[in-house]
């Protein structure tokens, strides 16, 4: 089997495997190069087992309100161990998944640790083994870890990144979350429906601070009702790991400083991208804080050299590195002839985020704040799930739905929400964007009765003062 | 096997074009490197130049067929020892014909704004990008798509109104009305319909935007020609081994590159909320072609020697009479300069080429009376009409660019130094 290939890709995460089968479908001779499990960190380590855990969560804390639907239930509890276990299975189903998709693509699978050596050869190493690769292009997949707090890294036993998170050693009993983005607030919902006592602390001055403002403050009440404690610009100057916890020194938002007990930390500030020791140095591939420069066809400076999803710029999301895998695919194919081939750039603002704690948070676009500055002028349209039948008949009552169009063209430029399934409900409006939808057009489609999704219709009127169930 | 003639991408960008004129017939015998056919866009009409050899077999598409996708087969061409009539294939997808299409055209409906009548044909637009162009009187089907499918999305109409990317224009636009509806002829009086290039298209569209949404000023001077006349004959002269031969239009270009540098007010955009100053001139001359008018541009004209200015422009005139130019050749520039002397224009105002702030407007040089310390002379005179953008220009810095421009007209040596 010969070592050279038209394309290789390092890394095969969403990105990365992606990546991978487009090349293979587009008749590329493809490799991919993987250091520890195939399908990376979202598939085993990140977004698919920690939906499984949210998922085990949000079972339980249906159960716990049993009676509400006219149902009993007793002796209701959680085994944490179990909880975990079923989410391995999940991650090992999916990574078995992957591994077939490969095989049936016909891609090589080169398990171990990838560099690049020189232009178009790459070297992977595995079990004191060494195999030199040659490709005529390259795909940097590698992704990003944790971010470690400067002067309390990850113990992995009372101070944790979300892999520890994933699979704790223990149940938490007080659980201090430091950072509430979108891992953060995850994990703080999961382990506060499975009954511990959390605290999280946020720098900036609310919570999940990349989604409109209106979503921080209500997700912040919903949370707090749900016996969170939440602490938006503090943050926390020491941390201290003990045999049985630990302390964390945290100055509040009025400038005070105090000394807080827990049991365990998850430490959720942010990602590291994984750009040391893959050989980006000798081939000058230029960076931008450790993440790799690209351009709308994932190109970075250096020709034949790719790069996708967490390596480099934001959104740092999944699917954003899946788009980025085909792009590049479809860019290589080009760039080797095939003239069928029509990668376009993709529009970040057309590309959704999701938050899946309890109440879940979903949007595209830009927020009423971003849109304002950004020069609009701003039509907003604003729809409660306390307004829909779909909603209380469900007993998930709680949440809003909220549009942003530009007055003057009817352009949808944004849409936030904050409420049960809006995770499933945000591609409608991520579809109508890409097809730059007017409000006249959402206006006039038929959405289902009942169902959650009328509300996005209704969001719709409202913005333009036509709201016909509130 | 017959060889498929298909429809050429004639830039990365382009989705279709226009099949203007065939120059071979069913029959033909062709060889590498023969010219096939003239393919026509809005921007541009480029000789196709035949790979093969063989003989034609079946022309599928007739001349004056627009709206032919690249890739659609046009024609087949066949090796000698095969039937043309054996060959022929159908077209693979149903292609409009120019006669069917000129039957249809008279008496044209009228046009509901924001969809266009493009000869029945449905123009493929965003909704968003149809409502943009209907506020901005923009005629959507003039324009090219860069959307999936060659889909014309918001990008494409925001861009159609400016020739160089500016900055986006936050000022109120009033909606500006709907694209004319298209006149239908009095059928008492003898006439005949033909239907417009995209060149002719584009360039009505331009112009009407030019003249709706940018606000007009006219300053004229009257320039003395001789002392340049004398100039031009004496270098001239010089040059004649070096096969130069300037200009009168090659020294006005100079002219005003020096002015628009030493006038920098004048050298500008109206960019909406800002106002884009440029560094260096180029300028935009007009040039006029069959069945149209083009403007190769001259960059960092301030600073060409006239040799090479005079160079560039014959080679570019002469690309652009044949529809050669790259669209970088003649997209872009910050100023233009239009001369009608050469038809005995004495003076004239020209158009403004948005997002361009101005336009010199040269016009025949006759020999005039004229007044010199308080006596009657004779002498050789010219009309210079600038036409401003009252935006970006204020009346006082268009008079301080006329009276510069005159200046180095008059005292023209400062020309080549």
């Amino acid at each position: 089997m010969s070592n050279s290939y038209d394309v290789i890709i390092l890394g095969s995460g969403p990105g990365g495997y992606v990546a991978a089968i487009r090349a293979a479908q587009l008749g590329l001779k493809t490799a991919i190069v993987e250091r520890e499990n195939l399908g990376g960190i979202c598939l085993n380590w990140g977004c698919i087992p920690t939906k499984a855990l949210l998922r085990s969560a949000e079972i339980f804390h249906h159960m716990k309100h049993a009676a509400d639907f006219g149902l009993a239930a007793e002796k209701i509890s959680a085994d944490i161990d179990a909880v975990v276990k079923r989410s391995r299975g999940v991650a090992k189903q999916l990574n078995q998944g992957v591994t077939h998709l490969m095989k049936k693509n016909k891609i090589t699978v080169h398990m171990g640790e990838g560099k690049l050596i020189a232009p178009g050869k790459l070297i992977v190493n595995a079990d004191g083994k060494s195999e030199e690769l040659s490709a005529k292009n390259i795909i940097i997949a590698t992704g990003a870890r944790a971010r470690d707090l400067p002067f309390a890294p990850a113990d992995g036993k009372r101070i944790w990144t979300y892999r520890h998170a994933m699979v704790p050693p223990e149940m938490p009993k007080k659980l201090l979350v430091i950072g509430s983005g979108a891992i953060g607030i995850e994990f703080a919902s999961f382990y506060n429906d499975m009954g511990a006592e959390v605290t999280v602390v946020e720098m900036m001055d609310r919570i999940v601070p990349v989604e409109d403002a209106d979503i921080s403050t209500f997700l912040e009440k919903s949370l707090v009702k749900q016996g969170m404690k939440i602490l938006t610009g503090a943050g926390v100057e020491a941390l201290k790991a003990s045999a049985n916890g630990v302390s964390a020194k945290i100055k509040t938002r009025d400038g005070k400083t105090a000394d807080h007990d827990f049991t365990h930390c998850i430490v959720a500030i942010g990602i590291v991208p994984n750009s040391e020791n893959i050989g980006l140095e000798m081939l000058k591939v230029e960076t931008d804080r450790g993440h790799i420069k690209t351009d709308g066809m994932c190109r970075t400076n250096v020709p034949g050299i790719y790069a996708i999803g967490d390596i480099t710029a934001p959104p740092w999301l999944a699917h954003k590195a899946s788009h980025e895998g085909v792009i590049a695919a479809e860019a290589i194919a080009q760039s080797l002839g095939n003239k069928d081939v029509h990668p376009h750039a993709m529009d970040v603002r057309n590309i959704p985020g999701c938050t899946y704690c309890h109440p879940q948070v979903a949007s595209v676009g830009l927020t009423e704040a971003k849109a304002k500055e950004a020069g609009y002028e701003v039509r907003v349209g604003n729809f409660p799930f306390i307004g829909n039948g779909k909603a209380i008949a469900l007993g998930e009552a709680e949440g809003f739905i909220k549009t942003v169009f530009d007055a003057k063209t009817g352009e949808l430029l944004g849409a936030h929400m904050v409420g049960a399934e809006v995770t499933e409900l945000i591609q409608g409006y991520t579809v109508g964007k890409q097809l730059e939808t007017t409000e006249a057009e959402l206006m006039q489609t038929v959405f289902p009765h009942p169902t959650l999704s009328e509300m996005m219709h209704e969001s719709v009127l409202s913005a333009y003062g036509r709201a016909l169930h509130i | 096997m017959p060889i498929e003639l298909k429809m050429p991408a004639l830039s990365p960008t382009m989705e279709e074009g226009t099949l203007a004129r065939w120059l071979v017939k069913e029959g033909d015998s062709i060889s590498s490197g023969d010219l096939i056919a003239e393919i026509e866009t809005d921007k541009a009409t480029m000789e196709f130049e035949a790979v093969d050899e063989g003989v034609i077999g079946k022309i599928l598409v007739t001349e004056g067929t627009d709206g032919v996708k690249v890739g659609t087969v046009i024609a087949t061409i066949i090796s000698d020892d095969e039937d043309a009539e054996v060959s022929a294939k159908p077209a693979a997808e149903p292609v409009k014909s120019a006669e069917i299409v000129q039957m249809a055209s008279p008496p044209p409906a009228p046009v509901p704004a924001a969809v266009s009548a493009k000869s029945g044909d449905r123009v493929i637009a965003s909704p968003l990008a149809r409502r943009i162009a209907a506020d901005k009187g923009v005629d959507i089907s003039t324009l090219s798509g860069t959307g999936p499918k060659g889909r014309i999305v918001k990008a494409d109409v925001e861009a159609a109104g400016q020739g160089a990317p500016a900055a986006l224009a936050s000022a109120t636009v009033t909606p500006a009305p709907a694209a004319a509806a298209p006149v239908s002829a009095d059928e008492n009086i003898p006439h005949s319909v033909t239907k417009l290039s995209n060149m002719r298209k584009t360039i009505a569209r331009r112009l009407t935007e030019s003249k709706q949404q940018v606000p007009h000023i006219y300053l004229t001077v009257d320039i003395r020609l001789d002392a340049l006349l004398k100039l031009r004959a004496e270098l001239n002269d010089s040059l004649q081994s070096r096969g130069v031969k300037l200009s009168v239009n090659d020294m006005l270009i100079k002219a005003l590159g020096l002015a628009l540098v030493q006038v920098p007010k004048c050298n500008v955009s109206f960019g909406g909320d800002t106002l884009i100053s440029y560094e260096r001139a180029d300028i935009s001359v007009a040039v006029s072609i069959p069945n149209g008018l083009i403007t190769p541009i001259i960059a960092g004209a301030e600073a060409k020697p006239l040799s090479t200015i005079s160079t560039e422009m014959a080679e570019l005139a002469a690309r652009a009479k044949e529809g050669k130019l790259q669209p970088h050749e003649y997209q872009g520039g910050t100023a233009s300069l239009s001369n009608m002397g050469m038809f005995g224009i004495k003076q004239f105002e020209a158009v403004i080429n948005p997002p361009q702030a101005m336009i010199m407007a040269i016009g025949a040089g006759e020999k005039r009376p004229y007044v010199v310390d308080d006596s009657l002379q004779i002498a050789t005179v010219m009309s210079a009409t600038g036409s401003f953008d009252h935006r970006a220009i204020d009346g006082a810095d268009g008079a301080q660019l006329m009276k510069t421009f005159k200046e180095l007209v008059e005292k023209p040596l400062g020309l080549v130094a």
